[in-house]
């Protein structure tokens, strides 16, 4: 599909839906979000590349094979579960900490925001895996 | 007692790095392992009655614990299994010398060596049934141990696939039998035979625990997997065979005639089945050529002997159980080493090319000699068992059947005995005893040893009787009996029939050296159709079942599966509206504008879904309604189920239309097929079904407790506001987790697909381009 202005169209919204899906994952603990519809939306921009330039654009969009992104996600889930055991709690259980700004201002990092970026990341591997295969056009 | 079933298990991890560094001298050092636990075996006998008990906690959660009971009967087989198991071990070093997979024989064979010991030292009916499969397991993989051979392949499924099926039977049982008694602990359920014979559970609960009983010791009609074990090496055949494996079921007999003799259903069939498994047994062991199978058979034999002695439960008879079963252990051990020396040394087993073996094999021709004459009825050997028998036949209606079939059989295992003893080692020299020699003493020391001390035990009997055959008794019959043995007991009628049957067993074993070879031919046509044939008729009638019930499940054409899913939905809601009280809510509110605005919107492209003539229209459209449904969620203020919906409809049609452009053959304007009434009807009741569902669950009051638990705890719990995302990774972490799996599996999974479909296109030949239109 060779549509200038599909084309034009995806140079600015690729990064802006990339961009978001970030914002997305980010606040997804306070407000509507989180690292499944984050996940979501970066997949489609990928989608989007793809469709405009080639599946090779959209595997370039990740840094890693798509089915790689997949297995860091999992693994970095199972990640945010050993340090629960490592304090003697019962596994999964969440540990927070908070990163403090000044001003009375912090950042709560915590367990569960890394087992998110898994979701993000095992969402966003599967879904390019499969929408760069499927774009492939055997010879 | 833990660590005592434990070692063999140990012994097992580090035997094939003994193997590796010793070679065949490592079954040396494996036998101390055994012998040790023998060690320990003799000298706990005196505290073997009335039983100790040990548990160590195991699966807490379901409250099983490992809990060991060592009690006369559990003492009985510690000592044949370790005793035996330290003659087996240093008779595989011999048998098995220079074999390439030695390492994983020994793995094996200790691996069965402890699960054995877990099964007879086992309290706990749960453990007791885990040693038991395990048992069942390793039979399978030294049955199948020559893999390369099919026959020891088919033998070794067959020994698998009845002893597991009976394995599954006796869970139940033994499940049913915990219930109605009360206990877990086989210790606590030999005490309540009172109320456990009153329960309605308690037939059901026998008839399972029968057939487990009655696979494991190959009775009638179940035996035909023992003859096919043959093919394990002849050590296993030893050991497994015919000492320890096969007894595991008169073992739980004997362990729970406490709690579950006395019934009329326990006493015939044990009785019936017992009798035809002996009488069946000798027969068939009359012939055989092959030396190996005249054993298999004849122990077949002997264990419907034990069966039926264990009928009756009362003290004559249990006694002569127990006697039987040490008395057989130790001689049937000996002829199959024998047996395994002939072989090893002569290059075969047939009877029918073996004679006059005495003056080349002469120690192995002594043990055979000593066990045959245990076998064949010294006074502790089957003889001395008849005359128990009788005694036990006062039952007065079951006389003449009971004393008929145990003479009869006597008589024929009277014959077997010679011919096992005596047929290749007497007579003049055949072609394969002329560059036969004796075996090395690693193979003579167990034969000689077993074969002795049944000698021993038959000339000291109140030896053997006070230091094993009364605490086994005692543990059978939950009391304490008193043993006194007599070689002699005066000319009597009994003894008088004792010689009768001791002449009509030469008088067999005459015939049979003379018309052996008609027999075999006159009954070889009737053999071909006995239970071993019907267990190949069922396992291809179970292929062929299996194969309808694939195709009829999985035809492999996706509107079939989605329709059946649809099927069945669709009958479960309607027949749930239709059965009972089902109210139904009607809105009564009438409804916002945009509500309806999107009801519409939703409907609208619904139809248009299935009207479309192309394929590409319905995916459109089909995305067109998920949006509709994205925008009732958003109405009905859940933004975060709105964004995911919107985004997999989004994915969803751009994955449909980039599949539906890969379909070979598939053009732009290809026609979509319409669906015929069926398909319209079958929609319809979805629909409704669906729609009168969620009316009937909005009449139902709403329970908020968990909604209102999460919205509280979201905050303080969680450290987040969104309620949903908080759900999600932290207070169902573990659902995710779950969930993330199956996507990242579903994915490669597609890859899988696809890859495969690329090479198989990328290999087909180049297709011509002409039909195609522009």
């Amino acid at each position: 599909m060779s549509s200038l202005i599909l084309r034009a169209a995806t140079r600015a919204l690729a990064p802006l839906l990339i961009l978001l899906s970030l914002f997305l994952l980010w606040r997804g603990h306070n407000e509507p979000g989180g690292g499944f519809i984050g996940g979501l939306v970066a997949a489609s921009a990928a989608a989007l590349q793809g469709i405009a330039f080639g599946p090779a654009a959209a595997r370039r969009m990740l840094w890693l094979p798509p089915a790689a992104v997949a297995g860091v996600g999992l693994a970095a889930a199972l990640l945010s579960i050993v340090p629960s055991a490592l304090f003697g709690l019962p596994p999964m259980a969440a540990l927070w900490s908070k990163v403090d700004l000044g001003d009375g201002a912090y950042i709560p990092l915590g367990t569960p925001l890394l087992f998110d970026v898994g979701v993000f990341l095992v969402v966003v591997g599967s879904v390019v895996a499969l929408i760069a295969a499927l774009e492939h056009k055997p010879e | 007692m833990l660590s005592v079933v434990l070692a063999p298990f140990a012994a097992s991890l580090l035997a094939p790095f003994l193997v590796a560094r010793l070679g065949d001298r490592a079954a040396l050092v494996l036998a101390l392992v055994p012998a040790a636990l023998f060690g320990w075996a003799l000298a706990n006998l005196g505290e073997a009655y009335p039983g100790r008990v040990e548990a160590t906690p195991w699966v807490p959660g379901l409250s099983v614990p490992l809990s060991f009971n060592l009690d006369g009967l559990s003492s009985l087989f510690t000592l044949l299994i370790t005793g035996i198991g330290t003659l087996v071990v240093l008779y595989a070093g011999g048998y098995l010398k220079g074999h390439a997979r030695l390492g994983r024989f020994f793995v094996i064979l200790f691996g069965f060596m402890g699960s054995m010991l877990g099964v007879v030292l086992s309290d706990n009916v749960i453990t007791l049934f885990v040693f038991w499969e395990l048992t069942s397991l390793t039979s399978y993989l030294l049955v199948g141990f020559e893999a390369q051979k099919p026959e020891a392949r088919r033998s070794a499924l067959q020994a698998l696939l009845i002893t597991g099926t009976g394995g599954l039977c006796l869970l139940a049982g033994l499940i049913l039998l915990a219930e109605a008694g009360g206990s877990w602990e086989l210790s606590d359920l030999a005490l309540s035979r009172s109320w456990l014979q009153d329960s309605p559970l308690y037939v059901p609960a026998l008839i399972l625990i029968l057939l487990g009983c009655f696979t494991k010791s190959a009775q009638w009609p179940f035996h035909s997997w023992l003859p096919g074990a043959m093919a394990a090496p002849t050590p296993v055949s030893a050991y497994l065979h015919s000492a320890t494996m096969v007894k595991a079921g008169v073992y739980l007999l004997a362990r729970l005639e406490p709690a579950l003799a006395g019934s009329e259903i326990w006493l015939y069939s044990l009785l019936v089945i017992g009798a035809v498994t002996m009488l069946t047994g000798a027969v068939f062991a009359l012939l055989e050529t092959d030396l190996k199978l005249v054993l298999a058979w004849t122990t077949v034999s002997a264990l419907g002997t034990l069966v039926f002695l264990l009928a009756p439960s009362d003290e004559p008879s249990v006694k002569a159980a127990m006697a039987f079963l040490l008395v057989h252990a130790l001689y049937k051990g000996a002829l199959f080493m024998t047996a395994g020396n002939i072989d090893h040394e002569a290059g075969t087993r047939d009877l029918t090319r073996l004679s006059g073996l005495a003056r080349v094999m002469p120690l192995t021709f002594a043990a055979a000699a000593m066990a045959s004459l245990s076998m064949a009825g010294l006074p502790i050997g089957l003889g001395w068992v008849a005359k128990e028998l009788i005694g036990t036949a006062k039952l007065a209606d079951d006389i003449g059947f009971t004393l008929t079939s145990a003479t009869i059989a006597n008589a024929m295992v009277f014959a077997v005995a010679g011919i096992a003893a005596l047929s290749p080692y007497l007579g003049k020299r055949s072609e394969a005893a002329e560059h036969a020699h004796e075996a090395p003493w690693t193979m003579l020391a167990g034969p000689l040893v077993l074969g002795a001390l049944g000698l021993v035990f038959g000339m000291l009997p109140q030896l053997a009787a006070d230091a094993l055959i009364t605490p086994a008794a005692a543990a059978v019959l939950g009391q304490k009996p008193v043993l006194a043995i007599a070689i002699f007991k005066g000319v009597d009628w009994k003894f008088l029939l004792t010689l009768a049957t001791f002449a009509a067993g030469a008088v067999i074993y005459l015939l049979w050296r003379r018309f052996g070879a008609a027999w075999r031919d006159a009954s070889a046509p009737i053999l071909a159709r006995g239970p071993d044939r019907g267990y190949d008729r069922l396992l291809a009638g179970l292929a062929s079942f299996a194969t309808w019930l694939t195709r009829l499940m999985q035809p492999g054409v996706l509107h079939r599966y989605v329709g059946a899913s649809f099927v069945v939905v669709a009958l479960i809601v309607l027949a749930s509206a239709f059965r009972g009280r089902f109210t139904l809510a009607m809105p009564s509110d009438g409804g916002l504008v945009v509500e309806w605005a999107v009801i519409l919107l939703t409907g609208a492209a619904a139809i248009v879904t299935a009207l479309a003539t192309t394929r590409l229209l319905a995916v459109t459209a089909l995305g067109v309604v998920g949006l509709g449904v994205t925008m009732i969620f958003m109405v009905f203020s859940a933004p975060d189920l709105a964004i995911t919906q919107f985004m997999v409809e989004t994915l969803v049609v751009v994955i449909l239309a980039l599949v539906l452009i890969r379909l070979p053959g598939f053009q732009l304007g290809t026609p979509q097929q319409r669906q015929g009434p069926a398909a319209l009807l079958l929609a319809v009741a979805v629909g409704t079904g669906t729609a009168l569902l969620l009316l009937g669950v909005l009449a139902e009051p709403f329970d908020t407790r968990l909604a209102e638990w999460f919205a509280a705890e979201s905050v303080p719990g969680g450290q987040g506001r969104n309620v949903v995302n908080v759900i999600l990774v932290d207070f169902r972490a573990l659902d995710t987790l779950g969930e993330i799996t199956v996507v990242a599996a579903a994915a490669l999974g597609g890859l899988a697909a696809m890859m495969r479909v690329g090479r198989r296109r990328a290999d087909a030949p180049p297709q011509s381009n002409l039909g195609e239109p522009r």
